[in-house]
C-alpha cells in the first residue's frame, strides 16, 4: 500500500490501491445511503451519507495522475454546482417531478459526451480499440442519449410546455424499430471496424438514439409519465456503468448499477400501483382515441354543483370526512388552506383523514410530500388499501383536484384505458364533493363518471380559494 | 481489471442494488428516487476523466459540458432530495389542532 502512505505528497494511480480503497469507501457510502433512504426517520440522513460518498468519489478522482486541463475542470464544476444550487432551491415542491426529469436528462446526457469523448480519443491514438472498453461506450453513447432526450420530452410534457396528452406520429413503432435496427447495425459496424472506427457514424447514432428517445416519450400519456421518469432514471444508471466499464472505473460500475437496478424495482412497483406493465406503458398510446369519443358527450351528461356554503355545511354536520387530494391541489398550492378545513372540522369533532393514491400526484409519495410541508400529521394520511374498507363509513369524501385516481371506471368499465387501475373508492362514501375547475378529463385524458353520480356534488373553483371559503364559511357555522 | 472481475462487481452490484430498496414507503418513493438519481450523476468523474485526456478543441468543450452537466445531476439532486426529505422532518413539531373529539357533534356550536 505505498500510494496510501505518499497520499497527500503525490497523485493517485488510476486503477491502484489507493484511489481503488476510496472508491471502495465511496460506494460503500452509497449503499448505506441508499438503505438508510427506505425509512422515514433515517431517510435525510441517507442523503447526507450518499452525498458525502459522492465527494470522497469526486475528490480521489480529482487526485489521479492523469488529470489535466484545471481550467475547464473549475469551469465545469464551476456552471454546474451554480446551475444545481439555483435550481434546487428555486424549485417549487410542486415542480419536483420535472426537476427530477431534468436531471436525470443531464446525467444522461453527460453519459452520450463521455461516449464521444471516448471514441474520438480511441481514434486519435490510431490503435484498434479492443472490443471489451468500446462496446460499453457504445452502449452508453446510445442509452445516455435516449435519456436525456427522452427525459427532456418528459420535462416539457410535466411543464406543460408541449400538451400532455399522447401524441403519436403515423407509423410509429415501424419508425422506431426501423430506428432501432439501424442504431444496433451501426453499432456492429463500428465494433467490425475497431481498427479505424467512424466517428461520422457514432454521431449518426448519437442522433438517431435522440430521435428514439424522443419517439418512445412523445406518445406516452402523461398519467404514465413518473412510470417513464422512474425508467429512464433507471436506464441512465446502466449507461453511467457502462462508461465505467469503458473508463476502467470501479466507483462508476458500482454506483451506475446500483441505480440501474434499484430503479427498476421501482419503476415496477409504479407501474403495479397503476395495474400497467412496463411495455404496455412504453407502448401502448394511453387515452388517446377515448378521451376524444368522451369529449363531446361530456357537456350533455347532467350533474350537482353546488358553492362553498352548502359544502361547508355538508362537511360541519359529518362524523367522519376524508379528503383525496390529487395533483390539483398541488398545482393550486391549496395544501395549507386545505389543512384550515381539517383543522376547522377537526376543532368541532370531525374525523378527518387523508386518502392517499399511490400514485397521487406525478410520482408515487409526491403527494406526501406536499401534505407534508403543510403540517399534516403523518397519522392522518392514509393508503389506499387501507381507506377504501371504510369508506362506505365515510360521511363526507372530498376530491380536491384528483381525478383519474378516483374514476370508478377502472373498476367498472373493461373497456376503459385505466381499467383495472385500483382507484380510492369515494363513491362508496354518502356523500362527495369533488372540488375542480372543471368537469374536462385529468392527466390520463379520459373523462369521469365520478363527476355525473347522484351523490356527487361538483364545486367548480380553483382548489385554493374553495378550501379558504370552506374553512371561513364553517368557522362561522 | 479485467473484464470478469468487472463483470462480477456488475453482477453482485445488480443484487445488492435489489436487495437494498425492496419494501420502501410510498411517502420515500420521490425522495429515493430523487437520491439515486442524484447518485447515477457520478458520470461526472467519467467528464473528470476525459478532460485529462483532451486534445482538441471540440474534446475541451465536450468534455466541459460533460463535467457541468454530471455537477448539475450531483448537486442539485442531493440537494433536491435534502429539501424533500426536510418536510418530513418538520412532522416532528407537536400538532396545532386539537384531537378529534370522537361523538361530538359540532351542530350545537351553531
Amino acid at each position: 500500500m505505498p500510494d496510501l502512505l505518499s497520499l497527500p505528497y503525490s497523485v493517485l494511480k488510476p486503477g491502484g490501491d489507493a484511489a481503488t480503497a476510496l472508491y471502495i469507501v465511496s460506494f460503500s457510502l452509497f449503499i448505506i445511503g441508499i438503505k438508510r433512504g427506505t425509512h422515514p426517520t433515517t431517510a435525510k440522513q441517507g442523503n447526507l451519507i450518499a452525498a458525502v460518498g459522492m465527494a470522497v468519489a469526486v475528490l480521489t478522482t480529482l487526485l489521479l495522475d492523469g488529470i489535466g486541463n484545471w481550467g475547464l475542470i473549475v469551469l465545469g464544476l464551476g456552471i454546474g454546482s451554480a446551475v444545481g444550487v439555483i435550481a434546487s432551491v428555486r424549485v417549487q415542491m410542486t415542480e419536483m417531478p420535472q426537476m427530477v426529469a431534468l436531471y436525470n436528462g443531464v446525467g444522461g446526457g453527460a453519459v452520450a459526451l463521455i461516449a464521444w469523448s471516448e471514441i474520438r480519443h480511441g481514434i486519435s491514438l490510431g490503435e484498434e480499440i479492443p472490443l471489451d472498453e468500446l462496446i460499453p461506450v457504445l452502449f452508453a453513447g446510445v442509452i445516455g442519449s435516449v435519456s436525456f432526450w427522452g427525459s427532456n420530452i418528459a420535462f416539457a410534457k410535466l411543464q406543460d410546455l408541449i400538451p400532455t396528452r399522447p401524441l403519436a406520429v403515423p407509423g410509429q413503432q415501424v419508425i422506431n424499430a426501423v430506428l432501432l435496427i439501424g442504431i444496433v447495425a451501426a453499432c456492429v459496424d463500428i465494433a467490425l471496424n475497431n481498427s479505424d472506427p467512424s466517428q461520422g457514424i457514432f454521431i449518426a447514432i448519437l442522433i438517431a438514439a435522440a430521435l428514439l428517445g424522443n419517439l418512445v416519450v412523445l406518445p406516452i400519456g402523461g398519467a404514465d409519465m413518473p412510470v417513464v421518469i422512474s425508467l429512464l432514471n433507471a436506464f441512465t444508471g446502466l449507461s453511467a456503468a457502462a462508461a465505467g466499464f469503458a473508463l476502467d472505473n470501479v466507483a462508476l460500475i458500482v454506483a451506475g448499477t446500483l441505480v440501474g437496478s434499484s430503479g427498476t424495482i421501482l419503476t415496477m412497483e409504479m407501474a403495479t400501483a397503476m395495474n400497467r406493465s412496463v411495455s404496455n406503458v412504453l407502448f401502448a398510446g394511453f387515452g388517446g382515441a377515448p378521451a376524444g369519443g368522451a369529449g363531446g358527450a361530456t357537456e350533455e351528461r347532467p350533474h350537482t354543483s353546488i358553492g362553498a356554503q352548502d359544502a361547508a355545511i355538508k362537511l360541519a354536520y359529518a362524523d367522519s370526512v376524508v379528503i383525496v387530494p390529487g395533483y390539483g391541489l398541488a398545482v393550486a398550492q391549496a395544501q395549507h388552506a386545505i389543512k384550515e378545513v381539517a383543522d376547522e372540522l377537526e376543532e368541532r369533532g370531525v374525523t378527518v383523514n387523508y386518502a392517499i393514491h399511490p400514485v397521487a400526484g406525478r410520482m408515487p409519495g409526491h403527494m406526501n410530500v406536499l401534505l407534508a410541508e403543510a403540517d399534516v400529521p403523518y397519522e392522518q394520511l392514509r393508503e389506499m388499501e387501507e381507506i377504501n374498507p371504510e369508506m362506505s363509513r365515510t360521511d363526507v369524501a372530498v376530491v380536491v383536484g384528483a381525478n383519474d385516481v378516483t374514476n370508478p371506471a377502472a373498476k367498472n368499465d373493461p373497456d376503459s384505458p385505466i381499467a383495472g387501475m385500483p382507484i380510492i373508492e369515494v363513491s362508496e362514501a354518502q356523500q362527495v364533493i369533488v372540488i375542480k375547475r372543471s368537469l374536462s378529463p385529468g392527466f390520463a385524458g379520459i373523462d369521469n363518471d365520478l363527476f355525473y353520480e347522484p351523490n356527487t356534488s361538483m364545486l367548480f373553483a380553483d382548489a385554493k380559494a374553495a378550501a379558504s371559503e370552506i374553512a371561513a364559511e364553517i368557522s362561522q357555522l | 481489471m479485467s473484464l470478469f472481475t468487472e463483470i462480477t462487481i456488475f453482477v453482485l452490484a445488480v443484487f445488492v442494488g435489489f436487495e437494498v430498496i425492496s419494501k420502501v414507503p410510498t411517502t420515500l418513493h420521490t425522495p429515493l428516487m430523487s437520491q439515486t438519481n442524484a447518485i447515477h450523476g457520478i458520470v461526472m468523474l467519467g467528464g473528470l476523466i476525459v478532460v485529462g485526456f483532451a486534445n482538441d478543441g471540440i474534446e475541451y468543450v465536450i468534455g466541459t459540458i460533460a463535467i457541468a452537466f454530471g455537477t448539475i445531476n450531483v448537486v442539485g439532486g442531493f440537494m433536491v432530495t435534502d429539501r424533500m426529505l426536510g418536510m418530513f422532518s418538520k412532522k416532528s413539531k407537536p400538532s396545532t389542532s386539537s384531537a378529534s373529539r370522537p361523538g361530538a357533534d359540532g351542530s350545537d356550536k351553531g
